[in-house]
């Protein structure tokens, strides 16, 4: 049988068509992110403006908790921590640098102006600042597993609670001039929070992150080194044994979650009507994100987006019950919990739903098919002389004696 | 490839490997040679040591000594993953899939180990990734195929029935595109058509691979019918090297596998003296 080496020549795909197929997820991103601020936003006032903020900032936290935890099978209960490292660092940026660039923590410029590149540099930094420290947390996910590796995970988000707790005040313009850049890194207000950080998360950056991270994470989820990830999960001696460095792969998810966690931080130190400080995202909000990702299933990431958005609309839906707004909102997941113990899809996407097939005749395609892989296989010559997708959508004959072959498809 | 040549390094060979856990010596001065597309078993009573020689083989436990090369690499000591890279790869006695994960899926994955696309191809999707993928898909399947379950390809592997679940793990170890193929128990648990099945594909893989396989297995008559050499362990250590005939004659094998003289002696008294003492 012919290695796959040699079987790449006659798969190339030119290099137009590739680079259409590899943007336009991103491009697609970016006019919906725009669609929503400019048409969407207006429409529904500004209180539905800040919840359709506030989901998209849970989207982003939850589907990078969900590289890690849904796709490694890693238990992390301290995703908000690295959400506050990205945080801290993008508003130093944005805050001291707006002092040294302009002289004033203000807003600058416009749509795409200085203070808004200031904005998105503090994005990136974020990022990278957040992933240094994933690495760091993903080295004891090496050794421990399950538990363990959950008490890790918490005690990093308290230790990153704890020291910037003992920062200093923010500082003001006229200090932090005289200071310079680099004396004003001890300073980012302590227990108090930092305050005064310019207000530079909008609807549409916000949701291009999150069009940035889904696609992501599916792309991630559908590749070769997503699936490695899933076999960690599944079984991590047979993971190895087929040639996947687990080791490698799971710190690898950690810094991927982390970096865009970081960026999740970052549009959240930079919202309206949001104090950065050290509670905002302690334990509380790494469970929140955790409970966003087993309630949307473990791995889905159509899943996760939904509870993100959900578990974000419920708490304003309810405000009028008032007090009786919490105690709803938990019965409601141990309700759901109940039912759907895997979450809402468990490892699958929407469309591979069998409620989804149902209503729009899809194929029973299993995760993590491209329709550019599909379209492949389609063509490719099998030695039994049928495409490969009948080979996936035929049904097996029923073997009365072996009724356990067909279990139900929603186990997980 | 032509037949192996004397000359030509062997595909996997151990030299005296040792493992103990605490004061158990586990397995003692284990030797192998596996010529290039060669037959073997490794044969012996429950607990001689015959999954714990694997388990040295592939790096989940790192020999006391001795050493293991495969082809011209040295890979004791390395970690199992890298040993799967160097073109080693194996079944499961307890059977290890990716339960959740499709059939298709199984096999896909272990394909990746041959892909160079990294993290930032895969996000990006390059010519180079999407070619990739194409062809480990396309692979899978032919495997899927001539394993007899190219109809599964869709369904969660720990949905499919236990002799379909022998075949992926076989067709997910060949998806890693080995030299050398550990089988660990591989027709435990089937009946007899599923045996012969399985033992014409034993003999079809070498072929079409080109692969050299090592085989555990308490099927007997599997053992002596296909393997070209065979090794026998008890209690760790290689008390009989040789083929089927050879095995057979061997006094220790037959010692090691139904007791020695003097126990059969001891057994027939003590039952005798158990049928005298309820008579």
């Amino acid at each position: 049988m012919k290695r796959v080496a040699e079987r790449i020549a006659q798969h190339r795909v030119a290099a137009g068509p590739a680079v259409v197929a590899s943007l336009w997820p991103l491009i697609a991103g970016i006019a919906i992110a725009w669609f929503l601020q400019q048409w969407l936003a207006p429409m529904i006032g500004p209180f539905y403006a800040k919840v359709l903020l506030d989901i998209g900032i849970a989207i982003v936290a939850a589907s990078s908790l969900n590289i890690v935890n849904g796709f490694g099978g890693q238990f992390s209960i301290g995703h908000a921590g690295f959400m506050m490292v990205g945080g801290y660092a993008a508003a130093w940026l944005t805050y001291y640098g707006s002092i040294h660039l302009w002289g004033t923590p203000a807003l600058h410029g416009g749509f795409l102006g200085g203070g808004d590149l200031l904005f998105l540099a503090s994005c990136l930094l974020a990022g990278v600042v957040a992933a240094l420290t994933g690495l760091l947390v993903g080295l004891p996910s090496l050794r421990l597993r399950g538990d363990y590796l959950a008490i890790v995970t918490l005690g990093f988000g308290e230790i990153m609670r704890v020291l910037v707790q003992r920062t200093g005040d923010v500082m003001s313009p006229a200090e932090a001039q005289k200071a310079g850049l680099g004396g004003t890194v001890g300073a980012m207000g302590g227990s108090l929070g930092f305050g005064g950080i310019p207000t530079y998360t909008r609807i549409f950056y916000v949701y291009v992150f999150v069009a940035i991270v889904v696609v992501c994470a599916y792309r991630l989820k559908i590749s070769s080194q997503g699936r490695a990830l899933l076999a960690v999960r599944e079984n991590e001696v047979a993971a190895e044994s087929v040639g996947i460095n687990t080791a490698r792969v799971k710190v690898q998810s950690f810094v991927m979650a982390a970096f865009f966690a970081g960026i999740g931080g970052t549009l959240f130190a930079h919202e309206l009507g949001t104090t950065l400080n050290p509670r905002e995202l302690g334990f509380q909000k790494s469970i929140d994100i955790v409970i966003m990702v087993v309630l949307g299933g473990m791995g889905s990431i159509t899943g996760v987006v939904m509870a993100a958005a959900a578990l974000t609309v419920m708490p304003e839906l309810f405000r009028g019950f008032a007090t009786y707004r919490m105690p709803i909102y938990a019965l409601a997941l141990i309700i759901v919990m109940i039912v759907r113990p895997q979450g809402l899809f468990g490892i699958k996407e929407l469309w591979d739903t069998q409620l989804w097939r149902r209503w729009f005749h899809r194929g029973g395609r299993g995760p993590g098919h491209t329709p550019q892989a599909i379209a492949r296989e389609l063509r490719s010559e099998r030695a039994g002389g049928e495409p490969g997708r009948d080979v996936i959508d035929r049904k097996p004959p029923m073997d009365p004696s072996q009724p356990e072959t067909r279990r139900s498809e929603d186990e997980s | 490839m032509s037949a192996a040549i004397a000359s030509a390094p062997a595909a996997l060979e151990a030299r005296s490997l040792s493992l103990s856990f605490g004061g158990l010596k586990a397995v003692d001065k284990f030797s192998l040679t596996l010529p290039a597309r060669g037959l073997c078993g490794l044969i012996g009573p429950n607990g001689a040591g015959k999954t714990t020689v694997f388990n040295l083989l592939t790096g989940v436990y790192k020999p006391d000594t001795g050493e293991c090369r495969l082809g011209d690499a040295r890979v004791d000591g390395l970690k199992p993953s890298a040993i799967a890279a160097a073109g080693l790869a194996r079944t499961f006695q307890n059977i290890r899939l990716f339960g959740s994960l499709s059939v298709l899926d199984n096999v896909r994955t272990a394909g990746g180990v041959r892909a160079r696309s990294g993290l930032f191809r895969s996000l990006l999707r390059t010519p180079l990734y999407l070619a990739e993928e194409a062809a480990i898909i396309e692979r899978s399947l032919e495997l899927l195929d001539m394993l007899g379950i190219a109809h599964r390809a869709g369904e969660q592997a720990k949905s499919l029935p236990y002799g379909e679940q022998r075949k992926l793990e076989i067709a997910r170890a060949l998806a890693t595109e080995p030299k050398v193929l550990l089988l660990d128990e591989p027709v435990a648990g089937m009946n007899t058509n599923e045996k012969r099945e399985m033992r014409a594909l034993i003999q079809k893989l070498r072929d079409e691979f080109d692969v050299a396989i090592l085989l555990i297995e308490h099927d007997m008559g599997l053992v002596m019918d296909i393997c070209e050499n065979i090794t026998v362990l008890d209690h760790g250590v290689t008390i009989a090297t040789g083929n089927a005939a050879k095995i057979q004659q061997d006094p220790k094998v037959i010692e090691a596998y139904l007791g020695t003289t003097e126990d059969a002696v001891a057994d027939d008294a003590a039952s005798a003296a158990g049928a005298d003492g309820g008579a």
